[in-house]
C-alpha cells in the first residue's frame, strides 16, 4: 500500500512539475512578438520588390533580436520581446490576400501584420484589418487613396504615398529648367499607375499651365511587351515622358526602349526607377530623371543610421539596397518605436493593439531614409523627405545618380486633411520648401 | 497620317509575329493530339531561361557574334528534346482518350510544376540577355527607329508558318500526320505508328513554344511569371482562328496584333479590352473560330 502511495505521490509530483513547466513555457512564449510579414515572394514583383524587401526585413529582425542595431533601435526585438516573423507570399491578388490576412490574424494569432507592395492589396486589406481589430502596418504601397478616402483605427502606413514622388519630379523638372511644354505618360492600368499619372500631370499643369498632355498610356500590369507603346510615345513627340512602371515591367520597358532611342529623343522620368538599377547595372540608360520613393539607395542621406544600414545590407547580400529593403526596415522601425512608446506608458508590459495603435498615431521616428512623421490621415499616414536625381556614368563607366535635389517632407506632401490632388490643384498651399 | 498608319502596321505585325510563333505550337499540338496544352506557356518560359543561360556562355567562349542566333536555336531545341519525352511519353500518354477537361487540368498541373522548376533552377532573380537584339542594328521608318531584331521576328514567324505548312502538305511524313489528325484509329489500322506521330507532333509544338521564348528573351527581363500573359494571349489567338488551324493562327495573331496596335495609337483606353473584345465577338458569332471547318459526324 505504501509502495502504491509513493508511486501516486511521485506521479502527481511529476505531472504537477510538467504542467508548471508547460505553463512557464507558455508564459515565455507570450513575451515574444509574432509578426506576419506579407510581400511578393513569387511572380514578377518578387525579384525587384518582394525579395529584396524581405531580405532587408529578415536582416533587420535578426539584428534586432540580437540587440545589434544602433540607438534608438538597440533594445532587443520589440521592447525586449524577440520577434518571430511569419512570411507570406503576396502574389495571387487582393481576394487571396484578404484570406491570407484572416489566416494570419485568426489562425496564426499574430500580434501585427506588416506588408503589402501592391496598391490593390492596400486598398483591400485595411477594412478587414479594422473589422478584425488587427494591427496592420502598410510598408510599401503607394496609392494616396488608402487614408484619403477612408480612415482606420488599426492601420498605419509608414512610408509616404505616391503623390510625393510625382510632385517632387514635377518640381525638379521646373527647377532644372527642363522643357515641359508637352508631356506623355506610360503607367500600369491599376490604382498605382493611374494615381501616379494623375498626380504628375496635374502637378505639371499647375506649375506650367501651358503644358500639353500628348499621350496617356495605361498598359496592363505585367504585360512585358511595350514595342507599340514605345512607338506611340515617340510619335507623340512629347518633351517629357513620365512612367511609374516598376519591377519586371520597368526592366522590360527599359530594355525595349533604349535601342529605339526613346531616352535620347525625350526626357524620360521614372517616379520609382531606382529599384531595377542593381539588376540592370550599366544597361540602365543615362540621363533619366528618377525618384526612389524616398531618400533611398544611391540618394540616401549621409547619416550614421543610413551608413549602418547600407553597410549591413551590402555585407550580407553583396549588393546595394534600393528602395524595397529601406521601406520594409522603415516599417519595422515605426512598429518598434510605437510598441516601445506604448510600453513606456503601461509599465513595461506587452502592450495590446489599442495601446500600440494609440502610440503609433502621430509618431515620429528616424530611419535610414530620414525623419518619418505620421502626419497625414489623422496620424496614420507617414510623410518623409524626398530626393530626385539624374542617371549618369561615373568615371569608371558605371551608372550612378547625380544632380540630386532633396525636398523637405512638408514641401512635397499635402497637409493633414487635404487630398493630394486637391492640394496640387490649389497650388500647393502651405508647402514649406 | 501615312507615318502613323505605317507605324500601326509595323507594330501590329511585330506583335502578331510573336503571338503567331507561340500560338502555332499550341494549335498544332491541339490539332494532332487533341490536347489544349496550358503547359505551353511553361515551355515558352523554359526557352527564354535556357537562352538567357546559354547566350552568356556562348559569348564567354569568344564565339563569333553572328552565330548567337544558332545558340538561341540550340537552347530552344534542347528544351524541346528534354521536355517532350517527360511530358508526352511520361505523363500525357496515360491520359489519351480521357475527358478533355481532365487533360486540361493535367496540363495545368504540369504548368505549375514548370513554374517551380524555373524557380528551382534559376531562382527568383531576373536574367538579361539583350545583346542579340543589337545584332541587326536599327532601321528608320518614317520618324521612328525600329530595332532590326524586332523586324526579323516577322521573317521568323513567316518561315515557321510556311515550313510547317510545307511539311504537312508536301511531304510524306506530313501527310501521315494529316491522316492521323483526320482519323487516328484508321491511320493506326493502316500501319501508321500513332505513338510516334504524337511524339513528333508534341516535339514540334514544344520546340515552337521554346523558340518563341528563346527569341523573346532579348526583349524582356527573364523572370518567374513571364508565361502567364503568353498562355492567355495565345489562347485568344487560337480561339479566334479556330483550334488546330494553322491559317487560323495566322489570322488570329494578325487580328489581335493589329487591333492592339491601332488601339494603343488611336484609342489607348481600349487597349486592355480589345483582345477580349475580339475573342468574345468570335465566341458569340463563330464559336469554333474562323477556320474551323465542318466536321464529319462519326457513327
Amino acid at each position: 500500500m505504501n509502495f502504491f502511495r509513493q508511486c501516486l505521490i511521485l506521479t502527481s509530483s511529476f505531472l504537477i512539475s510538467l504542467l508548471t513547466f508547460v505553463g512557464i513555457s507558455n508564459a515565455d512564449g507570450h513575451k515574444g512578438f509574432k509578426l506576419g510579414v506579407v510581400t511578393f515572394l513569387s511572380g514578377p514583383a518578387a525579384e525587384p520588390f518582394g525579395v529584396p524587401a524581405w531580405n532587408g526585413g529578415k536582416l533587420f529582425i535578426k539584428l534586432l533580436n540580437e540587440g545589434k542595431a544602433p540607438a534608438p533601435y538597440n533594445k532587443i526585438g520589440f521592447g525586449g520581446m524577440k520577434i518571430t516573423a511569419i512570411p507570406i507570399d503576396e502574389s495571387g491578388g487582393a481576394t487571396k490576400q484578404v484570406q491570407e490576412f484572416r489566416n494570419l490574424v485568426q489562425r496564426d494569432k499574430v500580434d501585427a501584420v506588416l506588408g503589402y507592395v501592391s496598391s490593390g492589396d492596400c486598398m483591400a486589406i485595411p477594412s478587414v484589418a479594422d473589422e478584425l481589430k488587427a494591427l496592420t502596418v502598410l510598408y510599401d504601397c503607394g496609392t494616396p487613396r488608402v487614408f484619403e478616402d477612408a480612415s482606420y483605427k488599426y492601420v498605419f502606413r509608414t512610408a509616404a504615398h505616391a503623390a510625393m514622388d510625382n510632385i517632387a519630379i514635377a518640381k525638379y523638372l521646373i527647377e532644372k529648367g527642363h522643357d515641359i511644354s508637352s508631356i506623355a505618360g506610360i503607367n500600369q492600368n491599376y490604382a498605382w499607375g493611374k494615381d501616379s499619372w494623375k498626380d504628375f500631370s496635374v502637378s505639371v499643369k499647375k506649375l506650367s499651365p501651358s503644358s500639353e498632355i500628348k499621350n496617356e498610356l495605361f498598359p496592363k500590369i505585367f504585360s512585358g511587351q511595350y514595342g507599340t507603346e514605345i512607338s506611340a510615345l515617340m510619335n507623340s513627340k512629347a518633351k517629357v515622358v513620365h512612367s511609374s512602371l516598376w519591377g519586371g515591367d520597368l526592366q522590360s520597358f527599359i530594355l525595349q526602349a533604349k535601342p529605339r532611342g526613346l531616352f535620347k529623343r525625350t526626357q524620360v522620368v521614372f517616379s520609382a526607377g531606382d529599384h531595377v538599377m542593381p539588376g540592370l547595372g550599366n544597361k540602365y540608360p543615362e540621363g533619366v530623371i528618377l525618384g526612389a520613393r524616398g531618400q533611398y539607395g544611391m540618394m540616401a542621406p549621409d547619416t550614421a543610421l543610413n551608413k549602418w544600414f547600407y553597410k549591413s545590407y551590402m555585407d550580407e547580400y553583396g549588393v546595394f539596397p534600393a528602395q524595397p529593403p529601406y521601406r520594409m526596415v522603415q516599417g519595422l522601425m515605426g512598429l518598434k518605436m510605437a510598441i516601445e512608446k506604448a510600453m513606456e506608458t503601461n509599465g513595461g508590459k506587452k502592450p495590446n493593439k489599442d495601446e500600440i495603435a494609440a502610440a503609433f498615431k502621430g509618431l515620429e521616428f528616424d530611419s535610414p531614409g530620414g525623419l518619418v512623421q505620421m502626419r497625414l490621415g489623422d496620424g496614420h499616414q507617414a510623410i518623409q523627405p524626398h530626393a530626385i536625381g539624374k542617371t549618369a556614368k561615373d568615371k569608371d563607366g558605371n551608372i550612378t545618380v547625380t544632380d540630386i535635389v532633396r525636398y523637405k517632407a512638408s514641401c512635397v506632401n499635402p497637409p493633414n486633411g487635404i487630398k493630394a490632388v486637391d492640394w496640387i490643384n490649389a497650388g500647393f498651399p502651405g508647402a514649406d520648401c | 497620317m501615312v507615318d502613323e498608319i505605317l507605324t500601326i502596321v509595323l507594330d501590329g505585325a511585330i506583335y502578331a509575329s510573336w503571338l503567331f510563333i507561340v500560338a502555332l505550337g499550341l494549335t498544332f499540338v491541339f490539332g494532332v493530339l487533341k490536347i489544349l496544352n496550358i503547359a505551353h506557356g511553361g515551355i515558352y518560359a523554359l526557352g527564354a531561361y535556357s537562352t538567357a543561360t546559354l547566350v552568356p556562355i556562348f559569348y564567354s567562349l569568344g564565339m563569333p557574334e553572328q552565330l548567337v542566333i544558332l545558340a538561341m536555336l540550340v537552347s530552344a531545341l534542347a528544351v524541346a528534346i528534354v521536355i517532350t519525352p517527360i511530358m508526352e511519353r511520361g505523363i500525357l500518354r496515360r491520359f489519351y482518350g480521357q475527358d478533355e477537361v481532365l487533360i486540361v487540368l493535367v496540363t495545368y498541373a504540369i504548368y505549375l510544376v514548370l513554374e517551380d522548376v524555373q524557380k528551382l533552377i534559376w531562382g527568383m532573380n531576373s536574367l538579361y540577355v539583350s545583346e542579340p537584339r543589337e545584332l541587326l542594328g536599327a532601321l528608320e521608318f518614317g520618324s521612328l527607329y525600329y530595332v532590326g531584331y524586332d523586324l526579323a521576328l516577322i521573317g521568323l514567324a513567316i518561315f515557321c508558318g510556311l515550313f510547317l505548312w510545307f511539311v504537312l502538305n508536301k511531304t510524306q511524313s506530313g501527310k501521315i500526320v494529316l491522316a492521323v489528325i483526320h482519323n487516328p484509329e484508321i491511320s493506326g489500322c493502316m500501319g501508321v505508328n500513332i505513338n510516334k506521330v504524337y511524339l513528333a507532333a508534341f516535339f514540334i509544338g514544344a520546340f515552337l513554344a521554346a523558340l518563341a521564348g528563346s527569341f523573346t528573351a532579348p526583349l524582356i527581363s527573364v523572370q518567374v511569371g513571364i508565361s502567364v500573359a503568353v498562355v492567355i494571349e495565345s489562347f485568344a489567338v487560337v480561339i479566334i482562328g479556330g483550334l488546330g488551324s494553322i491559317p487560323g493562327a495566322v489570322i488570329g495573331a494578325l487580328i489581335i496584333g493589329m487591333a492592339r496596335a491601332a488601339c494603343v495609337h488611336k484609342l489607348p483606353e481600349a487597349e486592355i479590352f480589345i483582345m477580349y473584345f475580339c475573342m468574345a465577338g468570335m465566341l458569340i458569332f463563330k464559336p469554333k473560330g474562323l477556320f474551323q471547318g465542318a466536321q464529319a459526324r462519326k457513327i
